[in-house]
């Protein structure tokens, strides 16, 4: 199954992965409007972690054996048995938190999302952009940092 | 501004950020290596000090909103035509410091481009021309000593011994920057692509690190005046060994190696202690004259068993013909001279700017020197020094050069864009600086790709123009020179390059 993996020795920490994932999810799909205007903000799904000289950017690993769908309690987290992937139902996510309890990379994080009339706090993660033949971040990374694969 | 001595406070650029469309992503923040951009967090906004600024342009090309412009300082002095800003700007940062100006890159003094007043002939109606595409185009070179007679035996295989030659698939080589100068990363890009185009690179004066040993095939090492990195397995790891007499930003001075680029595998590799300046003497100690030359010469082919070229490198100067007559003597296979335009990671500004000539006129008068003496054949002949596009090359191959070396080009399709800052170490492009957090913006696989585009561009653009010339092979172009016509140039200036005027 194809994933992103980061190249830390070739990350230089311009955070155009989190600018690219936010724009992607967002629903004008333009950097300016996305940042600007829309509300809630879109949320970046990867994050660069920048201690100088490393840096890298890191999103779900989608595990084989992944924790946060054995945390999750309602059932929001599954394995999509066709692609492989981890995929989040945001819509049932109740906001326990528990996954990014459970998530040995801290790649789960908190989006803002409106649910009816209200506003709710719910998990966020890497959804591979399934709108997209190569992810977002990896289309923006300018040195190759992140790359789209399958390992095996 | 604040704390800054007002006389010192002249500065060439300014950031400007249209805050309406700037989403606060630090992008900019992040790639200026030089503390231009900053981010208010109280404020929410990203300010930039425009004194910091070098105008490399790295902030405005990563700006996801294209929200940066790095615009000229609109501040200006009063007009005069004999003081213009750089001399001005320049005598205030000396009257402040009492130092020397250093600078990085080469010479961008608007001397005549001679280049640009060269043009090429092509066929038409009684001498047909060659369609690349549809007929074969032969850009190989060789490079070395050529026998004065060859003799065949009655079987027709041919009995003289040749020379070691150098085999270049096409007649551009990467030209002479020392790891230190350079980082690792960006002597990677360097050595693939030369392997994968089948030509050279040269590892600069600054060693070659053990773990490029394996691209030592298609790899010039150097001696020069410091012997930085020089053991008997370096001199035997390249496929032919340079003697640097001189470099074209800065002849008659040796290279400098600031300390605070002497990291740990620059040490190791140039065989010096971390943190300490690496200068090279400006002559060798043990090169005096021809004689004394052509004793390091062949003690170098000596170590090597007679089995790579030798080439000596000069820095284009006055008597230059003269010079290379001698070096060709002396027992050099080739003779790489490189003009005033070429670059440096270090050069005094004053020297980088009014020393040397140009390689167009050295090429053209060593290649003459040498056909009157007979000796042309005795040596190849490399020119270097600012080749920015494919028909400086093959000008510079009509006027009598072999090959031609490049460097300034080549860091640019790496990022380069000629900020003048390499002496800092700082680079924001990652091309010269040794910092681990800048070096890792060169990805030698993006590096090494760039680099051999660049040259396959260029080599496809060489085989359109030979075949307009009618010619198939670039050996026919050589010192051709009946093919090139000048264009507003002085009568002195045609006999200097040996070419006639357009029209004649």
């Amino acid at each position: 199954m194809k994933v992103v993996y980061p190249r830390e020795q070739w990350c230089v920490a311009c955070n155009l992965c989190e600018v690219a994932c936010m724009t992607e999810h967002s629903k004008t799909k333009d950097p300016l409007k996305a940042y600007r205007t829309e509300k809630p903000r879109p949320v970046s799904r990867t994050r660069v972690e920048y201690r100088p000289p490393l840096a890298i950017s890191i999103m779900c690993r989608h595990c084989a054996e992944a924790e946060c769908v054995e945390a999750c309690k309602n059932g929001s987290l599954t394995r999509n048995e066709v692609t492989g992937r981890i995929e989040l139902d945001q819509d049932k996510c109740l906001g326990c938190w528990m996954c990014i309890m459970a998530c040995p990379y801290g790649a789960i994080g908190q989006v803002t999302r409106p649910v009816g009339q209200e506003e709710r706090r719910v998990a966020n993660k890497c959804d591979l952009c399934p709108d997209r033949e190569v992810p977002a971040c990896v289309s923006a990374c300018p040195n190759r940092a992140l790359v789209f694969e399958d390992r095996g | 501004m604040l704390y800054k001595n007002p006389y010192n406070n002249y500065f060439d650029y300014v950031v400007q950020r249209d805050l309406d469309k700037c989403i606060r992503c630090k992008a900019c923040v992040a790639q200026c290596s030089y503390g231009a951009n900053f981010y208010d967090a109280d404020r929410d906004v990203i300010y930039s000090t425009d004194a910091n600024c070098v105008g490399c342009m790295r902030c405005s090309t990563f700006c996801p909103t294209d929200c940066i412009r790095i615009v000229r300082n609109p501040d200006t002095f009063r007009p005069n035509a004999n003081w213009k800003d750089n001399n001005m700007k320049d005598l205030y940062k000396q009257a402040g410091t009492g130092g020397i100006i250093i600078t990085g890159m080469g010479n961008d003094k608007p001397y005549t481009n001679y280049w640009e007043h060269m043009v090429i002939d092509a066929c038409q109606v009684t001498n047909p021309s060659i369609d690349p595409l549809r007929e074969p185009m032969e850009l190989r070179t060789f490079l070395g000593r050529k026998p004065d007679r060859i003799e065949i035996d009655k079987k027709g295989d041919m009995t003289t011994k040749l020379a070691p030659q150098l085999v270049l698939e096409t007649p551009i080589m990467f030209s002479a920057m020392s790891y230190g100068s350079i980082n690792y990363n960006v002597c990677e890009s360097v050595a693939r692509a030369a392997k994968e185009l089948g030509t050279y690179w040269n590892t600069g004066e600054g060693g070659l690190p053990k773990t490029l040993y394996q691209y030592g095939e298609r790899t010039i090492v150097q001696c020069a005046s410091g012997r930085f990195g020089v053991s008997p397995e370096y001199l035997g790891a390249g496929a032919a060994i340079e003697i640097k007499i001189g470099q074209g930003a800065k002849p008659g001075i040796g290279g400098h190696l600031p300390g605070e680029k002497v990291l740990e595998g620059i040490s190791e590799t140039r065989m010096i202690p971390v943190g300490t300046d690496a200068i090279s003497p400006a002559p060798h100690h043990d090169i005096y004259s021809i004689e004394d030359l052509k004793q390091l010469i062949y003690a170098l082919k000596e170590a090597t068993h007679y089995e790579k070229p030798v080439s000596v490198k000069i820095a284009a100067v006055h008597n230059v013909a003269a010079i290379a007559s001698g070096i060709a003597r002396a027992g050099a296979d080739i003779i790489a001279i490189d003009g005033f335009r070429g670059g440096t990671g270090a050069a005094p500004k004053a020297i980088r700017d009014n020393v040397g000539i140009p390689i167009e006129v050295a090429i053209a008068a060593v290649d003459e020197r040498l056909r009157q003496e007979g000796i042309r054949n005795a040596v190849s002949l490399v020119a270097a020094g600012g080749f920015r596009s494919s028909s400086d090359v093959i000008k510079a191959i009509a006027l009598g050069a072999d090959a031609v070396y490049i460097a300034t080009s080549a860091l640019m399709s790496l990022g380069c864009t000629l900020c003048q800052q390499c002496h800092r170490g700082r680079c924001a492009w990652g091309i010269t600086t040794n910092d681990p957090e800048l070096a890792k913006r060169v990805n030698p696989e993006i590096g090494a790709e760039r680099l051999v585009n660049l040259i396959q561009a260029w080599s496809n653009e060489i085989k359109e123009m030979l075949g307009l010339m009618g010619i198939n092979c670039i050996e026919s172009l050589k010192g051709n020179r009946d093919r090139l016509r000048g264009v507003g140039l002085s009568e002195v200036e045609l006999t200097a390059l040996g070419i006639q005027q357009a029209g004649m």
